[in-house]
Order: structure tokens, then sequence, then C-alpha cells
């Protein structure tokens, strides 16, 4: 199918704005709040954010929120009654203003949770999200999108891209998913024929670094090497990596209780933790920083495109961007693939 | 069909043995006639079982598939939810969900002679094994059983071990760590590895599955390779920190294999292929 290709008018983004609202739609975009632009519901078009490169947080919580419920249960004389959360209750939503690579990272995340056994609480979730991705016009030092398969513009998991044309100018609309479709024919009066465009001559210029086929490879020969010792000195553990990022899945499982009343919930968790794997006898598999750190690129560079036909990357740059101690995986991959082996 | 993965069934505690300090046996039968006539298993697959408000935990079934209406898990009282486990009493629900993982390929081994060596609380998940072989004797050769624990009050399943004892197609060998005996102790005295060097089981036409602490493991492999066990006759089961139990939440991976998909059954050829991060 050829991409249907629709002009709006730097005006109309608003009103396409309100008519959503109108029509019902939640809608998610990002927001500026104590100098830190994260994706909140927003009540109007004036309180959404322009101009960030990137916001702090990706915009994997809508469909993957840190914390999840599972199930109730609450405890009666005459046993326990449990019920878990309603799988068919999830209200529409808008992610509104999703940069290319957190709109790629979401077949990434999807990937995880839809392997074998399908997670029907995140899919159900992503199945309500209609993804608006607007193209990058900038970038900074931390991107690197064309190194992992995307690029300033790409398309891939977005239901409609929109890429403004030039500073000031009107948006060119690409409608990509029948979800993109249904949001057209609410407002078909803002999406006008668009002529020929060129997108690319708006797109940031991001220069490819290294290719994630070569630290594919490097890394099947790359488990014992003592680069990760050195690479992972400055880690202080504390999973801000994965919490920014897109891609990352790892959960952990807990029980609230209040009373006889309580919950089960799905909350994220991170491999760069020192108790992640550590066993109730005190053996820890992954028993120093570099083993973990060393799971962290591997996982995503390694075992996921191995095991699930993806990586587990978007170049988003987040990781890097968020660690206190300053460690760049950017620079990390490039010295894998340069590495001697 | 869309259905909620984490969802437990509910389970009612029907009976508690106690096994050894520490260790307890609950059999659970599902409160809900559906679920239980649905429910199936195999020899070497595991389960979350969980105190709600408390939190889940993960470990084998240790009951035959060959027994049907209940399952059996036993477990040791070491953590939260473990001691949460340990203050149930009869009659009281938990959640249990599963089966997960891989199993113990019982059908390939139809015609072999089966060599089951264990140590201290490792015994239950090659119960399950145990029962399912001798539900099923006819399909095997000899059978022997070698089990061995820290100290006599240590060894789990007593009473099913004067069972095993009993029985004409068995051979069962018992030992405890020098030290550990009593004044009545009448098995061996001696480490696992040593016993069975010094037993000296025949290879031939046989599968070794071996389940018990680190340390006994690492020593067994290289007895049992001696006495001529090819590395592919070498069973053994991998037990890593998991939380969701099927590939999701990122813990029991050793390199690209995940222990609660890929096993937890292992061959020793499978073992030696992963790397050293379990």
């Amino acid at each position: 199918m050829s991409i249907d290709k629709r002009l709006i008018r730097k005006d109309s983004l608003e009103k396409l704005f309100d008519i959503l609202k109108q029509n019902n739609k939640t809608i998610y975009a990002p927001a500026s709040k104590n100098g830190k632009i994260s994706f909140k519901e927003a009540e109007s078009y004036s309180g959404i954010s322009t101009g960030y490169i990137q916001t702090a947080q990706s915009s994997k919580e809508v469909a993957f929120p840190r914390t999840e419920l599972i199930l109730d249960y609450s405890k009666n004389k005459d046993g326990i009654s449990v019920k878990g959360i309603d799988l068919n209750n999830f209200p529409e939503i808008i992610l509104w203003g999703v940069r290319p690579c957190d709109a790629m990272g979401i077949g990434e995340l999807s990937s995880i949770f839809d392997w074998d056994n399908k997670d029907e609480i995140y899919n159900n979730r992503l199945s309500h999200v209609t993804v608006f991705g607007f193209s990058c016009s900038k970038s900074d030092e931390y991107c690197f999108c064309t190194s992992v398969g995307g690029d300033p513009g790409n398309t891939e998991g977005s239901d409609i891209l929109f890429t403004r044309l030039g500073e000031d100018g009107d948006y060119l609309a690409e409608i990509l998913t029948d979800k993109g479709s249904a949001v057209l024919s609410i407002a078909p009066g803002l999406f006008e024929k668009a002529g020929e465009i060129k997108k690319e001559q708006y797109l940031a210029g991001v220069p490819v670094r290294f290719k994630r086929e070569i630290v594919r490879e490097r890394l099947d020969q790359f488990f014992e090497s003592e680069q990760w010792v050195e690479q992972s000195l400055k880690c202080l553990g504390c999973g801000a990596c994965a919490y920014v990022c897109p891609t990352c899945a790892c959960f952990d499982i807990q029980d609230e209780a209040h009373g006889k009343t309580g919950s089960r919930v799905r909350c994220w968790d991170s491999c760069g933790f020192s108790q992640f794997t550590i066993h109730t006898s005190g053996h820890n598999p992954r028993n120093v920083q570099s083993q973990r750190w060393s799971q962290r690129i591997m996982h995503k560079f390694s075992y996921m495109p191995e095991r699930l036909s993806v990586y587990g990357c978007t170049g988003c740059g987040r990781c890097s961007r968020a660690c206190p101690a300053d460690m760049n995986i950017l620079d990390q991959l490039i010295s894998i693939q340069e590495a001697a082996i | 069909m869309t259905e909620n993965i984490y969802m437990p069934y509910l389970m009612k505690i029907d009976k508690i043995t106690y096994e050894a300090p520490g260790v307890k046996t609950f059999m659970l039968k599902f409160i809900n006639e559906d679920d239980q006539n649905r429910f199936t298993f195999k020899a070497g697959q595991f389960g979350e079982y969980s105190v709600y408000g408390v939190g889940e935990s993960t470990f084998c079934i240790a009951s035959s598939p060959t027994r049907k209406g209940y399952i059996e898990c036993t477990f040791r009282q070491t953590g939260k939810v473990t001691n949460a486990l340990s203050d149930c009493e009869e009659g009281s629900i938990i959640g249990f969900r599963g089966p997960y993982g891989n199993i113990f390929p019982l059908d390939e081994w139809k015609g072999k002679s089966l060599l089951f060596i264990a140590g201290g609380i490792a015994l239950p998940p090659m119960r399950c094994v145990i029962w399912n072989a001798l539900d099923l004797r006819e399909n095997f050769n000899e059978v022997t059983i070698i089990y061995g624990a820290r100290s006599v009050k240590d060894l789990v399943y007593k009473h099913e071990l004067e069972d095993w004892k009993r029985r004409k197609d068995v051979k069962l060998i018992t030992t405890v760590d020098p030290g550990g005996e009593s004044p009545d102790w009448k098995g061996e005295i001696g480490f696992v590895p040593t016993i069975v060097e010094k037993i000296a089981p025949s290879s031939v036409n046989t599968i070794a599955i071996v389940c018990g602490p680190p340390v006994m493991i690492k020593y067994t492999f290289p007895v049992l390779t001696k006495l001529g066990f090819a590395d592919d006759t070498i069973y053994t089961t991998l037990e890593n920190r998991m939380k969701c139990g099927f590939g999701k939440c990122g813990r029991c991976n050793v390199g690209k294999v995940y222990v609660c998909k890929d096993g937890p059954v292992f061959t020793l050829t499978q073992l030696k292929d992963l790397p050293d991060e379990y």
C-alpha cells in the first residue's frame, strides 16, 4: 500500500487536538515540568511542549506502566476472592509527539511481551493506543538512531507521522495504519491532499557511527571480554538507563497488602541492580557490575536479535543523557565494534 | 482468547507434611473443578506459588503427573514468601500458576536404566520424575537412587525413602555428610560424589539425572564422565531467580538461554554450551 500523504496547516494541529478531545480521546503529549519534558495527559493544546529533542522519559509507560495492576484480592471468612485487572476496559489513547526512535521502540518492546506466552495486559493496552510520531528536525550528540536501523523521519511504529516542513511551516502527515486512517476520518477537513513533498530536507542529520550487525557479530565472542570490566567501572548500578529506555522490559512482581485486601502489581525493574538475580541462598549468577552491564548490552544486541529477531535499542540516547556517572552507550558500542578480539 | 497470564489458580492446602527442619510438603488441590480438569503438566516443570499479600515464589512441582487430582510442592523456609507459606495451615488458600518450562523426556528414556543422584533439598524436583518412572515401572530397566544430605535429619521424604528401600525394583543408596550420621544410621557416610564413585553404577544404556547444590553437581559430573556417561545422557535442572516464569521479566537467562523457557531441564551437553553465569 502506498502511504497516504496529507498536508496539515500549522494552525490546524490545535483544531485536530480539540476534535480528538471532543471524540473522547485521552491525549498523552510531552509537557514540561520542573525543567523536564515528559508524556502527560494533555488538557489543552497550549500545554504541549514543542522544540524538544527528546523527552526525559520514553513513551513506553502508556502501554507498560511503571506500576501495573495484575490482580486485587480480598480475604474473608470463607476464604479469598481474587479479581484480575479488567482486560477490556483500557482507555483510547492518542500518544502525541512521539519521536521516531520511541515509536520504533514500541515494536521492540512488544516482541518481549508477545513471544510465546502473550501478555494480554500489555497487548490490550497497546491496542487502544494511536501513535502520532513527530519527525526530528534537531538531534544532539547522544542520538544514534541511524546506527540501529532508524532515522529522524522513520515511520516504523507510528500510526501517523508528522513532519514539520521548515521551522515555521505546515506539517506533512503520513497516514500509515488503520488507526491512522481512523483519525483521518474523524477530522477529514484538516488533512489536505499533499503535493510532491521531499521530507528528507527537513530532517535532522544523524551520522551513522557503527553498524549494529557488526556489534552483534562481535558480541558472539565477547562474553568473557575484559572490556566489560573497563566499561562498567563507572557504573553505579542505579538503573536509570533502564527506566528511561523505550525497550527495557525487565520487571518485578510484588504484593501490596492493606489489612485483609491488597493487590499484586508488576513494576519496572533493572538488570543493573545488584540484587536483580540473587538467589535466596545468597548465590548471585551476576555477582559483579561488569556482568550486569554485559547483560544489558548482550540482551539488546545479541540475545534479542537471536531469540526475537529484533534488536533492543533504538538509538534514542536517553541512557547516556540520564547516566549520573556519564557512561555513554554510543562510545561503548563503537568500542565493541572496534575492539580487537 | 484474552487472558491474564499472571492470574494464579486458587489452591487449597489439603495436607502438610513436615519433611526436615524448615522443610515442608504441601498437597494442593484446585478450588475450581474446571481448573483441575483442564490442568496438565509433565515431570520437570515448575510454577509460581503465592501467598496473597506477600508474593510469589518459584519451585518445581514435586508430585508425579501420574497422580491425578492434586499437585505437591516441597520448599525450605528461607525467604519472605516461603516463610509466609510455612505459616499456612491445612485448609488455607494459596495461589499457583504454571506449569512452566520444559520437561524430563521420559518417553525417550523407555527401555533404559535410570540413575537418580540428588543432594539435600534438591530431591523434590527429582521426586516428580522418580514417581513418574516408578508408576510406569515396566518402561524402564534398572532404577537406582543415590540420595545424600548434610545430616540424617536433613533427609527429606523419609517415608518414601523407606518405601523405595523396601521395593525390590529400586536400588536406593542414602548417604550423609561425614559427621551428619546418627548412632543408628545404617546408610553410607560421605559426600554424594564420593559415594557415586564408590558405588560405580553402570553407564550402559543408562540415563543419569543429577540435582543438588552447585558444589555437589560440580564434583558429580566428572565422576559420571569417568564412569562412561556421555554428556547427552546426563541431565540436571538449573534454578535461577524468576518472577514471570515465561521469558519476560529478564532475570533467569544464562546468555541467550532462558531457564524458564528453555529449561529448567538441561543435559550436560547443553550446559557446556552456556556461559559460566548460573
